[in-house]
C-alpha cells in the first residue's frame, strides 16, 4: 500500500500546485517541496526497515509490494514491487526531487503552477518505472514520464528548446515502441507456452525461448533501455536535451532518467533473456568502451558548459553499461554504485551550471573565468564535484568505477580494462577544463556575482555530504543491492537448461558475433 | 415482417420519426434552441431503445437488414457521436447569422443512413445506407451559405461521393452477375464454394467495393479529397464526417468481408496490405507539411484509418474486437479534437490555423488541455483511450505475426509524433510574452453545450485510457460469436 502512497502523493502534489499556481508562486514551491520530501522521508524509513537486514529471505523477492487486478482481459495487473535495486534508485530520484525543486526557486519565474506539475509527474514516472513489475505498467510508465519532461524543456528550456525536446521525445519514444513489441512477442510465446495471459515479471521469467527469437526480443528491450542510457550511436539526443533544459530538468534527466535504462537492462534484459545477454554482451560491451572514450573527447571539445556536461554522461553511462554487461558481483556493484554517484555529482554540476547562468546569463566557456576570485564558495563546490566526476579517490564515482575495472579484470577481459582506464584519465582532461574555464585565469570579463546564497548551500551541503559517504563508506549500498544482484547472478550464471543447449550445440556452425568475446 | 422485426428496427424508425417531427417543427416555428431539444430528444430516444432491442437480437428483417449485437454496438456509437456533434453544431451555429435549424434535419437522416449501414448484410441495404449519409453530408458539408469554401467542400464531396458510388454499384454488379446473390453470408458461402476469388471479373467486381470503401475511409490511393473537405466544412461537420461516416463504412467493411470471407484470400489480401502500409506512411508524413490543424487532422485521420486496417489484416476475434474499440477510442478523440476547434471558432473563420493556437495553455488553460489530452491521444500517449487503442491494435498484429505492418505502424507513428507536438508546441508557447495581447483573434466565449461536451469526452477520454477494462467487457460480449 505505502509504495501507491509514494506515487500519489507526486501525483495529488503536482495537480494542487498546478491549482494555486494561479495565485500564488511560492505555493506551488513549497507543495513540491513538501511532497517530495515527505517521500524521501517514507523511502528513508522503508530503508531502515528492510535496507539492514543483509538477507531478505523471509520477504521472498520484494520486500513491499502491492498487487491489483487493472485488465483482467489482457491479464494485466497493477502490479508495484520494491527490492533493494528499486529502493536505492528511488531513495535517489526522491533526493534529486528535492534538489530540483530548490534549484528553481528563483529560475523558474513563469508558469510556476505548471511547472511544478509537470516536475512532480516526472517523478511519479519515473518512480512508477522503478517499481512496476507488471511489463504493461512498466511501459506505460515508462511513456508517461516523457510527456512532462517534454512540456519542461519544450516550455522553460533555453534557446532551442523546441527542437531538443521534440529530438528527445521522438528518439524515447521509437525505442519505447520496438520495447512494446518485444514485450507483446514475448507475451504471446508465454500463453503459447503455458496458456495464460501475463504481463507478471515474475511470470514471463520462466518463459524458455528459441535462441534466435530470444536475441530478437531482447534487442527490443534493449534498443529502448540503450536510448535512455544513452549508449554510444543512440545517444545523439542527450547533448541538446540536457543543454536546452532547465536545471531542473536536466538535473533529473542525467540524474534519473538516464538511470531508468540502467535499470532496466539489470531488471529485464538479464534476467528475462540471460542467454541472449551473454551471447549479445560482446557487442554491448565494445560499445560501451567507445562510449566511455568517446564521451570523455567530445566533453572536453565542448565550448558549452552544459553540454561539456551533457556529454560527461555519455562516457559515465558507459561504465555503468560496462560494468552490466561484465555479469560478475563486482561489476554489478560498482555499475550500480556509479548510477548513483553519477547522479549526484552530475546533478551537481548541471546546478552550478544553472547558478552561473542565473548570475551572469551565460555558458560560453570563452566568456566565463576567473570566478573564483568573485564566487569563492561557488568555485570550491565546483571543484568538489568536478573532482568526483574525474573519479577521486574518497568519493562516490571512484568507488563504482574503480569496482567496474576490477570486474572486468577479474573477467580476463585485460583489452577491456586498459581502454576504460583510458577513459578515466580522459575525464580529468574535462574536468579539470570545466575548473578552468569556470573559476580559475584571470577575471576578464570584470565578473563580479553574488556568492552561494543559504538557500544554494543548504542544497549542496547534503550532495557533498553524501558523495563523500559513498567514497568512503559504500557498504550500506552493497548491502541492499546484494540480493537483487545475487538473483542477477544467479540467472546468468547456471548453463543454459539442457533442450536450449541442445539447440546451441544444432546450431554451432552459426558464425559467432563479432567483437570481443567474454570468456568467463 | 414480424412484430419482432419491427422492435429491431426501432432504433431506426425512432431516428426516421425524429427527423421528420424536427422538420415539421421548423415549419411551424423556426426557434434555433426548440429545434435542438428535439433532435436531443430524438437521439436519446433512440439511445435507448438499443436497450429495448437488445435482448431481441439477432434479428435478421428480411433479407436486408440484421440487427444483432454488432450492429446495435456501432449504432450506439454513431448516436452517441451524432448526439456530441449536435450539442457542438449548436454552439458554433448560434455565433453565425444562418439559419441552422435544418442542419439538424440533415444530422438526424445522416444518422439513420449510418445505423442502415452497420446493420445491414446486402448490398441493397448497404448502398440505401450509403445514399442517404452521402446525400445528406453534400449539404451538410455546404452548410454555411454565405462563406466560399464550405460550397467548395460540398460540391467536392458531391462529384467524389457519387463516383465512388458508381465504383460500388458496378463492383455489386459485376459479383451479382458472377454469384447471382446479393446477400453477404450467400457471397461468403459461394466464393468458398467455388474455392476462391478465382474468376477474373469477381476479382474486378471486388476490386471495385475495395475502392469504394477506400473512398469512403480515405485510404490511400483514394485520399485526395479529405483535407479540402476537413478544411472547407464547418468544424463540427468536419467532426461528423470524420467520426460517424468513417466509423460506420468501417463497421460495414469488417462485416462484408468477415461475411463474404474473401479477406483472407491472396490478392485481397495483399491489396489490402499495400493500402494499409501507403495510408500510414503517407498519412503521416503529409500531416508534417501542414501548417493548418483541420489539415493535419485530415491526413492524421488517413493514417489512423491504416493503423485500424492493421487490426482489421491481423484477423479473427482479436482483430475484430481491436477494430471495434480502436473506432470507440477514435471517436471520442476525434470528437474532443474537432469539439476544441469549434468552440474557438468564431462567424468570420473557423480556429484552424497554427498561429491561432499559440499559447493557448495561457489564454484558455481548460481548453488547451483538452486539446492537448486528445492529441497526446492521437498519437498514443499513456493515460489517454489512444494508448489502450494503440496497444489493442499492436497486441493483435502480434499475435497474428503480421510484422510488417506492425513495424510500419511503428516507424510511421513516431514520425506522426512530430507534428501533433508542433501543435503542443504552439499551444504551450509565448510563455515570455505576456498575454495581455492575444496572439489571435479568435477569443470567443465556451458555451455552455460545448463545454459540457468537452468536458464528457475529456472524461471518457482519460477513463478509457486509465481503465479500459469496462469497454473491453462491452466490445468482448458484444462481438462474441457475432461475425
Amino acid at each position: 500500500m505505502i509504495l501507491i502512497w509514494l506515487i500519489a502523493i507526486l501525483l495529488v502534489a503536482g495537480a494542487l500546485a498546478w491549482l494555486t499556481g494561479r495565485w500564488s508562486k511560492r505555493a506551488p514551491r513549497w507543495i513540491s517541496l513538501v511532497a517530495v520530501s515527505a517521500d524521501f522521508v517514507i523511502a528513508l524509513v522503508l530503508w531502515s526497515r528492510f535496507g539492514a537486514h543483509v538477507s531478505l529471505a523471509s520477504h521472498g523477492p520484494w520486500m513491499e509490494q502491492v498487487n491489483w487486478s487493472w485488465v483482467p482481459q489482457w491479464g494485466i495487473h497493477f502490479h508495484l514491487a520494491m527490492d533493494g535495486l528499486s529502493l536505492l534508485l528511488l531513495l535517489l530520484s526522491f533526493f534529486l526531487g528535492i534538489i530540483s525543486v530548490l534549484a528553481s526557486w528563483r529560475e523558474i519565474q513563469d508558469k510556476v503552477g505548471f511547472f511544478h506539475l509537470n516536475l512532480m509527474w516526472i517523478l511519479a514516472g519515473i518512480a512508477g518505472v522503478f517499481l512496476a513489475v507488471d511489463l504493461f505498467l512498466f511501459y506505460f510508465a515508462w511513456e508517461l514520464m516523457l510527456v512532462p519532461m517534454f512540456f519542461l524543456i519544450a516550455i522553460w528550456g533555453h534557446e532551442r528548446r523546441v527542437y531538443a525536446a521534440i529530438k528527445f521525445f521522438i528518439f524515447t519514444q521509437l525505442s519505447g515502441l520496438l520495447m512494446l513489441v518485444a514485450i507483446l512477442a514475448l507475451y504471446f510465446i508465454h500463453h503459447a507456452q503455458t496458456g495464460q495471459y501475463s504481463f507478471e515479471y515474475g511470470d514471463l521469467l520462466g518463459t524458455r525461448l528459441p535462441v534466435h527469437t530470444a536475441l530478437l526480443i531482447m534487442l527490443g528491450f534493449f534498443v529502448a533501455f540503450a536510448v535512455k542510457l544513452p549508449m554510444f550511436p543512440f545517444h545523439p539526443w542527450l547533448p541538446d536535451a540536457h543543454t536546452e533544459a532547465p536545471t531542473a530538468g536536466s538535473i533529473i534527466l542525467a540524474g534519473l532518467l538516464l538511470k531508468t535504462g540502467a535499470y532496466g537492462l539489470l531488471r529485464f534484459v538479464i534476467p528475462l533473456f540471460p542467454g541472449a545477454a551473454h551471447r549479445f554482451a560482446p557487442i554491448a560491451l565494445v560499445l560501451a568502451i567507445v562510449g566511455i572514450i568517446y564521451g570523455a573527447v567530445l566533453a572536453f571539445g565542448q565550448t558549452d558548459l552544459k553540454r561539456l556536461v551533457a556529454y560527461t554522461s555519455v562516457s559515465h553511462l558507459g561504465f555503468v553499461l560496462l560494468g552490466i554487461f561484465t555479469f560478475n558481483s563486482w561489476a554489478l556493484d560498482g555499475a550500480l554504485m556509479g548510477m548513483i554517484a553519477h547522479g549526484i555529482s552530475t546533478g551537481a554540476l548541471f546546478m552550478i551550471c544553472g547558478q552561473l547562468q542565473e548570475r551572469t546569463h551565460t555558458r560560453e566557456v570563452g566568456r566565463l573565468g576567473g570566478l573564483w576570485s568573485t564566487a569563492p564558495r561557488m568555485g570550491g563546490v565546483a571543484m568538489f564535484f568536478a573532482m568526483g566526476s574525474m573519479g577521486l579517490p574518497g568519493l562516490g564515482d571512484f568507488v563504482g568505477e574503480f569496482l567496474v575495472l576490477v570486474g572486468t579484470y577479474k573477467a580476463h577481459m585485460i583489452g577491456l580494462t586498459v581502454a576504460a582506464a583510458i577513459g578515466i584519465l580522459l575525464s580529468t582532461l574535462y574536468a579539470l577544463r570545466f575548473i578552468q574555464s569556470g573559476f580559475h585565469g584571470p577575471n576578464v570579463n570584470q565578473w563580479s556575482v553574488p556568492d552561494l546564497v543559504p538557500r544554494e548551500v543548504v542544497q549542496v551541503a547534503p550532495m557533498i555530504a553524501i558523495l563523500l559517504w559513498l567514497g568512503l563508506y559504500p557498504q550500506p549500498i552493497f548491502n541492499t543491492f546484494k540480493p537483487t544482484r545475487e538473483a542477477i547472478e544467479k540467472a546468468i550464471a547456471p548453463a543454459p537448461s539442457p533442450a536450449l543447449s541442445a539447440r546451441v550445440v544444432s546450431r554451432l556452425q552459426l558464425p559467432r558475433p563479432p567483437g570481443v568475446v567474454a570468456r568467463r | 415482417m414480424t412484430g419482432n422485426s419491427l422492435i429491431a428496427l426501432l432504433p431506426l424508425l425512432i431516428l426516421g420519426g425524429a427527423s421528420v417531427v424536427v422538420m415539421v417543427a421548423i415549419g411551424i416555428r423556426r426557434n434555433h434552441l426548440l429545434t435542438l431539444w428535439l433532435t436531443l430528444i430524438g437521439l436519446a430516444l433512440s439511445f435507448a431503445s438499443l436497450f429495448v432491442v437488445a435482448p431481441y437480437a439477432p434479428e435478421q428483417v428480411t433479407t436486408l437488414l440484421v440487427v444483432d449485437r454488432y450492429a446495435l454496438f456501432f449504432m450506439g456509437l454513431v448516436i452517441a457521436a451524432t448526439f456530441a456533434v449536435v450539442l457542438l453544431c449548436y454552439s458554433y451555429f448560434t455565433r453565425h447569422d444562418t439559419q441552422p435549424e435544418e442542419l439538424y434535419v440533415l444530422l438526424l437522416v445522416a444518422a439513420l443512413g449510418s445505423a442502415v449501414l452497420v446493420a445491414s448484410s446486402n448490398f441493397i441495404s448497404f448502398f440505401l445506407g450509403l445514399e442517404i449519409l452521402s446525400v445528406s453530408l453534400y449539404a451538410l458539408n455546404a452548410y454555411h451559405q454565405t462563406r466560399r469554401e464550405p460550397l467548395e467542400a460540398g460540391i467536392k464531396y458531391l462529384i467524389l461521393a457519387a463516383s465512388s458510388a458508381a465504383f460500388l454499384l458496378f463492383g455489386m454488379a459485376l459479383i451479382y452477375s458472377q454469384l447471382g446473390t446479393m446477400e453477404f453470408g450467400e457471397i461468403g458461402s459461394r466464393i468458398t464454394a467455388l474455392g476462391g476469388v478465382g474468376s477474373p471479373v469477381l476479382l474486378a467486381g471486388t476490386a471495385l467495393i475495395i475502392t469504394g470503401f477506400g473512398f469512403k475511409l480515405a485510404l490511400v490511393p483514394f485520399h485526395l479529397w479529405t483535407p479540402d473537405i476537413y478544411e472547407g466544412a464547418p468544424a463540427p461537420v468536419t467532426a461528423f464526417v470524420a467520426t460517424v461516416s468513417k466509423g460506420a463504412m468501417f463497421a460495414l467493411l469488417l462485416r462484408y468481408f468477415s461475411g463474404a470471407a474473401s479477406h483472407h484470400f491472396g490478392a485481397v489480401f495483399a491489396v489490402f496490405t499495400i493500402i494499409a502500409i501507403a495510408s500510414m506512411i503517407a498519412g503521416n508524413f503529409l500531416a508534417m507539411m501542414q501548417d493548418n490543424v483541420k489539415r493535419l487532422l485530415a491526413y492524421s485521420s488517413i493514417a489512423h484509418m491504416g493503423y485500424i486496417l492493421v487490426a482489421f489484416q491481423a484477423g479473427g476475434e482479436v482483430g475484430t474486437e481491436a477494430v471495434t474499440f480502436y473506432l470507440t477510442a477514435y471517436f471520442i478523440t476525434t470528437l474532443a479534437a474537432f469539439g476544441v476547434i469549434t468552440v474557438l471558432s468564431t462567424r468570420q473563420r473557423d480556429a484552424d490555423a497554427l498561429a491561432d493556437y499559440r499559447g493557448l495553455f495561457w489564454r484558455r488553460p481548460g481548453l488547451a488541455a483538452v486539446f492537448t489530452a486528445a492529441l497526446l491521444s492521437l498519437a498514443g500517449i499513456p493515460l489517454t483511450a489512444g494508448f489502450v487503442a494503440k496497444f489493442y491494435i499492436v497486441s493483435a498484429g502480434a499475435s497474428s505475426a503480421v510484422w510488417l505492418l506492425v513495424f510500419v505502424l511503428i516507424i510511421s507513428s513516431v514520425f506522426g509524433l512530430y507534428y501533433y507536438l508542433r501543435v503542443v508546441v504552439a499551444m504551450a508557447s509565448g510563455i515570455h510574452e505576456e498575454t495581455a495581447a492575444p496572439v489571435s483573434s479568435l477569443v470567443p466565449t465556451l458555451s455552455a453545450s460545448g463545454g459540457i461536451v468537452l468536458a464528457a469526452l475529456t472524461i471518457l477520454l482519460v477513463w478509457i485510457g486509465v481503465y479500459p477494462t469496462l469497454l473491453l467487457r462491452i466490445i468482448h460480449t458484444t462481438l462474441a460469436g457475432v461475425l
